[in-house]
This record gives structure tokens, sequence and C-alpha cells, in this order.
């Protein structure tokens, strides 16, 4: 409990390792701290450390995919999606293999290493390839749900994992549905529809919105491709508004699907909250999400701006 | 070897040449270069059936250099995964033969490829789920010399050899000429042999024209245990067509229904 997304998927792709011989885990010199180590420990022989070498590593899952395995090929964010792009468009989308691209250290929340290290762009980038799964876990237990899920569903997939530690929301028996976002508030004033760390803040905001007598629908929009354009369009219709937060840039990610979605089907004002067009910097994550309004507070003082 | 080894190059060739010619676009300079491989290793080589094409001990091969597809469907074609006669719709909007391979859509493809530089990785991803599975199937995989600048073959070249992944067999085809013209004017590329045997790499080199050096070669790979194989094959782009051969500008050009008419005249004549 409130522990990382990636201590989460670690221990969840050994659980797998146990069930299925197939799967297969694959890094690029950071397995101690992507935790695929636990992986690696357990199944030695089904392991293979790529070296610091991204391009091939998202390369060789795909022979691997070709034949049948379930690789699991995981770095940082940024490196996953910004230095392999090439190799996962054109070695695992396009033939539509069946990699999971792993990112662990997303967003401005991995800290002290810095901007160049913290993925922003990475759910805009994954989201425009053709045939991608883009799924951001709120927390520990959904994130454990995740990687079972997407061991079982064939495709490509990005897993996108954070490094600090955040808030458990979800019981232990939830049941995760990769293809429909949940409803974790009920609310008619206004949606805030997040996903990943934000998740837990946008419940904040929501309970503290109350106690002034706004009515907040929360929903985890954890997958955020094929995005469960349902739900966007019953937050549209029932609330009028939609508030949207995530640990990325504003541009191409989770606020933007969002805005497709209500364009074509439901015009309402839609404010998007999320890194403006900047890279992030170094200092203690968690002050940092706070730092670029990636906050509770921020939340609550979007939903009274409409 | 078997005796139709030539008469089996030889209509690759015609193949190449007029699928060219009817799409109006393509690669024939390294699709010629690329064809006496192609032909020992799907004729000769690769335990593979187009009548039981998903067989998973079936062997592998990686067009790397996915510009030579025309090479690759006229192997296809003439080893039977799909009717010769389709060969003229490459590049056509409703054909399944796309410029570049494409696994989702053409028969016995078995990776698409067309982004330089990642095939290496993907044959190396192959051979180690064979050694998963505790299959003796082995991975092919053809470069262009060109391709090589491309610095991830070069991740994917200590990849095989930490690995030791002796079930992959790739091959440089050295034909010496990449689009802006000698691979020694836009990049030096030589030693080939010298920087993949530093990688780990048991390294041969052969006249990539040479059926039974081919051959030979490949029995040589397979002999060698514990470390990849490169086979550094000399070839000569454009081959079996005087007018293209070693002419740089026949990289990507196509010919025209007159020029194709010669080529065939001159393949028939062989």
């Amino acid at each position: 409990m409130n522990s990382a997304t990636r201590e989460a998927f670690g221990k969840a792709l050994a659980e797998l390792g146990a069930t299925n011989p197939d799967i297969v885990s694959l890094d690029a010199d950071l397995s101690c701290t992507t935790k695929s180590a636990t992986f690696a420990k357990a199944y030695p022989d089904r392991f293979f450390n790529m070296g610091i070498a991204e391009q091939d590593l998202m390369a060789t899952a795909a022979g691997l995919a070709a034949c049948n395995k379930i690789p699991f090929a995981s770095t940082f964010s940024v490196f996953a999606t910004c230095r392999a792009l090439d190799q996962i468009r054109n070695s695992i989308c396009y033939p539509h293999l069946n990699v999971k691209v792993v990112g662990t250290h997303a967003g401005p929340s991995c800290g002290e290493d810095g901007g160049s290290h913290q993925a922003i762009e990475d759910i805009a980038i994954m989201r425009s390839l053709p045939g991608m799964t883009v799924v951001v876990p709120a927390d520990d237990v959904e994130a454990e749900k995740v990687v079972h899920a997407a061991a079982a569903y064939y495709g490509p997939m990005y897993l996108r994992f954070a490094r600090l530690a955040s808030p458990t929301v979800h019981d232990e028996d939830y049941e995760f549905d990769l293809f429909h976002g949940e409803v974790m508030r009920d609310g008619t004033d206004v949606a805030i529809i997040a996903c990943g760390m934000m998740v837990p803040r946008a419940l904040d905001a929501a309970e503290q919105l109350a106690a002034e007598g706004i009515s907040a629908r929360v929903v985890n929009m954890h997958t955020i491709k094929p995005i469960d354009a349902d739900l966007v369009e019953a937050c549209a219709r029932e609330c009028g508004k939609i508030v949207t937060i995530e640990e990325a840039t504003i541009v191409g990610g989770l606020g933007s699907a969002v805005c497709e979605v209500v364009a074509e089907r439901c015009p309402v004002p839609v404010k998007r909250i999320g890194m403006p067009d900047i890279f992030g910097k170094s200092g203690p994550g968690a002050e940092l999400l706070d730092e670029f309004g990636l906050s509770a507070e921020n939340i609550i003082e979007t939903v009274k701006s409409f | 070897m078997r005796s139709d080894m030539q008469d089996i190059a030889k209509q690759m060739r015609i193949d190449i040449v007029e699928m060219l010619a009817a799409a109006g676009s393509g690669h024939p300079g390294g699709s010629l270069s690329a064809t006496d491989i192609l032909a020992v290793l799907y004729f000769d080589k690769m335990n593979i059936d187009p009548a039981d094409p998903t067989d998973p001990d079936r062997d592998r091969l990686v067009l790397a250099k996915g510009h030579a597809a025309p090479a690759l469907y006229a192997a296809l074609a003439q080893k039977g995964f799909f009717p010769r006669e389709d060969l003229i719709t490459l590049r056509k909007s409703s054909s399944y033969l796309q410029g570049h391979p494409n696994m989702q859509t053409t028969p016995g493809v078995e990776m698409s490829t067309g982004s330089l530089g990642q095939g290496l990785s993907v044959a190396n991803g192959m051979a180690l789920a064979g050694r998963l599975d505790n299959r003796d199937y082995y991975v092919y995989c053809i470069m262009g010399d060109g391709e090589i600048q491309e610095g991830q073959v070069w991740e994917a070249a200590m990849s095989a050899g930490h690995y030791g992944l002796d079930h992959v067999i790739a091959f440089v085809d050295h034909n010496h000429l990449q689009i802006d013209g000698d691979n020694s004017d836009v990049m030096t590329v030589n030693p080939i042999e010298d920087k993949f045997r530093a990688f780990g790499w048991n390294v041969m080199t052969i006249d990539g024209h040479d059926f039974d050096a081919i051959s030979d070669a490949v029995d040589a790979a397979k002999a060698s245990t514990g470390k990849p194989t490169l086979i550094v094959a000399e070839t000569i782009k454009g081959k079996g067509v005087s007018f293209m051969e070693n002419q740089v500008g026949w990289h990507g050009v196509a010919p025209t229904t007159e020029q194709a008419k010669e080529a065939v005249a001159e393949l028939m004549a062989q």
C-alpha cells in the first residue's frame, strides 16, 4: 500500500513469471530502479539486460514477440518513448507486435534528476502511434492489475509508472477494466478527469469542493488510449464542464484526448491542467508537482474559475 | 547445391526488374545485389515450408535492408508463398506487397522492416526466443553496407556477441554504394570484418554472387558455436543488368518499360 507504481510493476511482473512461461523481461541497465530486477532475480533465463541501448532493447523485444513471447521492455519513460521512438513505431506498432513498453520515472515527480529525465511528452507521443494502447495507473493496486491485464491482452501497449510513492486509492479487490474509466466519486457540477498519481489529488480536491457546496465527479482515466469516449461524453452531458489533470504536457495527452471526444460528441468547456508546454527541472518530486500546479489546490482554483 | 540455382536466381532477377518497372518506383540496385544470397537461403538452406508458414521450428529471415523488398518478394513467390503473377502489384494501393516488407500483409515475411538498422536487433530477439524454447532454428539477417552506419546496428552487434547468439547468421550485402555515392565517400564503413570481430562475432568474407561460397559460408556458420556469424558478401549493385551494375543512380529508380525489356533480354541470355 502507498508504494510507487514502479514497485507494483516489479511485483506483478514477477508474479506473472511464475504462471506464464512466455513472459520475458528486458531492461537497459535500469532494472534495479524500474524494478524489473525482481523478475530478473526469480527468472534469470527470461531476463535480458540489453545494456544502455534503448533502440536495441525495443527491437529485440519485437523479435521475441514475433516468436510468441510476451516481452516487457522497461526503462525510464523518457528514454523508452523518445530515444527508441522509431523502434517502437516501426518494429513494434507497425507490425502490431505484442510488446509491452514500460516507462518508469515519468513526469516531474521523477524529481532531482531534472528535466532531461522527466518524460512529459511520452503520453502524447505514444498516443499518436496507430494500435498503441496507453495506460497510466493511479496507484500501486491498480498498477499491479494493469500489468496482469497487459499480459492478457494481445497488442502493443505503453505502461507509464512513477518513481515516487503515492497514496493508494483502490481496495485490493478492485476490479480493473482496461477499456473503461473508473468513476471514483460521483458529482454533477464538474467532472475532474485524472490519471496516474493525479487521481488522489483529484479526490482530495473533490472532497474540499464538496465542503464548499460544489459537487465534483472524479474519473480515473487510467487508459488514455483507447479512451473511454462514452464516459467522457457522459461527464460532459451530466456535469457540463470538465477539468483534466495529468503529470505530463497538456499538449497531446489526457487533456487533449478528452477535448477530442468532447469537441466531437458534446462540446462543453474543458480546462486542462498539466505541464504547460515547458520542461521539468530538478527538485524534490513532490514539491515539483505542487510548483507546477499539479495539485489539489490548483484543481480547486481551476474549478472555481469556470 | 541444387543444380537449378542459376535458374532460380535468374528468374528472381527478371521478376525484380519487371515488378519494379510495373511499380514505377523502388530499389533495383540493392535488390539485384542481394538476389543470390536470398536465392541460396530460400532454396537451399532455410527450413521453411509455404504450406506450414507458422511452424515454430522454421528458420526466419529478417530483411533488415527492407528496400530490397522486391528481391524478397521474388524469392517468396517462387518458393510458393503467394502467386508470382501478384508481383506486378508491388507498391499499388490495392496490393499486399508494400514498398517495404510488411509481415502483417505478406505471406512469408517474418518481420516488417524499412527503417534501417533495426533488423539485427529483431533477429537477435528471435534467436533468444528460439534458445528459450530449445528450438534449433536459425535466424538470418540481411543488412546493407550503408545500413551499418546506423548506430543501432552496433548496439545489436554488441548484444549478439554478449549473448553468444550462434543461431544468428547475418549478411552484409557489401555492394559499396549507397544513395549519395560510395560508402567511402559518404561515411566509411570498412573494415567491417574487424569491427564485428571486435564485438565477438565469427566473420567471413565471400563472393556474394558465388552460390557455392554462400552455401559453404552458411554451413561454416552453423558449425561455429558460441558466437554469431557475420558473412560479408562482396556484391555488385545492380548485378546481372549491365547498365545498372555499379551505378549509384540505380539505387532507388525504377526502370522504364523499355529499359526493363532490355534488362530482361540480357538476363534471359545469361
